[in-house]
């Protein structure tokens, strides 16, 4: 049996810009080789502008998805207000680690902009919580080694949303047309202040 | 080699089974049903560990009957393929967990549209057009990918299944003694007779 990260493959990259961020992934499922599906979204939406991305084994990804979407609900019910970015991704590291000696097998990316202070945030995890806050982008997935490579070359500070859109759908197309896991198509967050776009990109069906 | 094919249309779903009960290279039955009826207008079909297979599809069923009883309203197809994911995505993380594939096949009763749910042992949960478990995905896959189309008639359907059975027929080296074809549409489920004798010749 094989690595449990990579049994369906996907991958999912998030990027920081000039008053803005973005997420982004990819649709396949798969089993090893064969694909299942492909439309299989990664990114999961929590609040306005609070965006979870899951990549790893899909029964996982569909567990901790739903899991959240419960403990977010819980939060906005007990506190009556919105879930920001960085509350959620504490409740995930801890979430996680709760599972720490049985983990969920999934790396989660956040993308956000906080509600209160406007700023935006990502952050990265491993499968048992540790949280990696990054300033510049955030990746994960099976692609995740040619997304650091396409992130690193692409990315550049302070770029407006069309320029941000631009740099994560070529760098998320670029990465996974290097991986047999993952690709069959994507789907793109660009979140402003008070505007989220969503545009799914048809990518290389092969 | 256990078959399970699903195929969705524009207002009907067909599930088909193979009736051969396996045990090592032996059959032990040659009419079996790996199908439960989950409510008025959803079904279930299975394959995997003997044991596993019926225990589990049963188990839901009874819980999907209560519901159904304590609530006064039947369960959406979206509804029960999260449930049965939750029951087995539990189980997976357990002592003993099932081995259990599904194909959930359902009209919601409300918008009438056809759902069809690809389920693996794993819990991992895709809806899907059309779908197969086992050996038959890599024959049928490919097949369905170009003949398939999302709002395509009963009878397009049914020739669809036929076009993959019979390559199932022709590749497969062990004869899975025909199909049970059960099909959902917004009048309930009822199954499908279909001619299983007909020989297909190989290349």
């Amino acid at each position: 049996m094989s690595n449990p990260f990579d049994i369906n493959g996907g991958a999912c990259v998030a990027m920081v810009g000039k008053d803005c961020v973005a997420i982004a992934c990819d649709l396949r499922l798969g089993m090893q080789s064969l694909t299942i599906s492909n439309n299989f979204p990664k990114i999961f939406n929590y609040a306005p502008s609070t965006y979870l991305g899951l990549t790893g084994l899909a029964t996982d990804v569909n567990t901790v998805s739903d899991l959240f979407r419960y403990k977010v609900n819980m939060y906005r019910l007990r506190e009556e207000r919105d879930i920001a970015p960085q509350t959620l991704a504490n409740l995930v590291s801890s979430s996680l680690y709760e599972k720490r000696f049985g983990p969920y097998f999934v790396s989660p990316v956040i993308a956000g902009i906080n509600p209160t202070t406007g700023k935006p945030f990502i952050c990265g995890f491993d499968s048992i919580g540790c949280i990696d806050f990054a300033k510049d982008f955030i990746v994960s997935g099976t692609a995740s080694d040619q997304l650091f490579g396409t992130c690193e070359g692409l990315w550049e500070p302070d770029l407006a949303p069309e320029d941000l859109f631009e740099t994560i759908s070529q760098a998320l197309l670029s990465a996974v047309d290097r991986d047999a896991l993952s690709g069959w198509g994507a789907q793109v967050y660009i979140i402003e202040k008070d505007k989220v776009t969503q545009r799914l990109l048809k990518g290389r069906q092969d | 080699m256990e078959v399970l094919l699903g195929i969705a249309g524009k207002d009907f779903v067909i599930l088909a089974a193979s009736k051969a009960a396996m045990r090592g290279p032996t059959v032990l039955k040659a009419e079996d049903d790996k199908t439960r009826q989950l409510n008025k207008h959803t079904v279930m079909a299975f394959s995997g560990e003997s044991g596993d297979t019926v225990q589990f599809a049963e188990y839901i069923q009874a819980n999907a009957a209560l519901y159904s009883m304590r609530n006064d309203t039947e369960l959406s197809p979206s509804a029960v393929a999260n449930f049965v994911r939750g029951e087995l995505a539990r189980s997976l993380r357990s002592r003993s967990p099932y081995t259990v594939n599904l194909l959930l096949g359902g009209i919601d009763p409300v918008t009438e549209k056809p759902h069809l749910y690809w389920v693996d042992y794993l819990a991992s949960l895709a809806p899907l057009p059309y779908a197969a478990h086992g050996y038959a995905q890599y024959y049928c896959l490919s097949i369905l990918d170009k003949h398939h189309h999302p709002d395509c008639s009963l009878e397009e359907g049914l020739a669809l299944l036929t076009l993959c059975t019979d390559e199932l027929k022709r590749r497969l080296p062990i004869d899975y003694k025909g199909m049970l074809v059960k099909v959902v549409t917004k009048d309930g489920v009822r199954e499908i007779p279909v001619d299983n004798d007909k020989v297909v010749r190989s290349a």
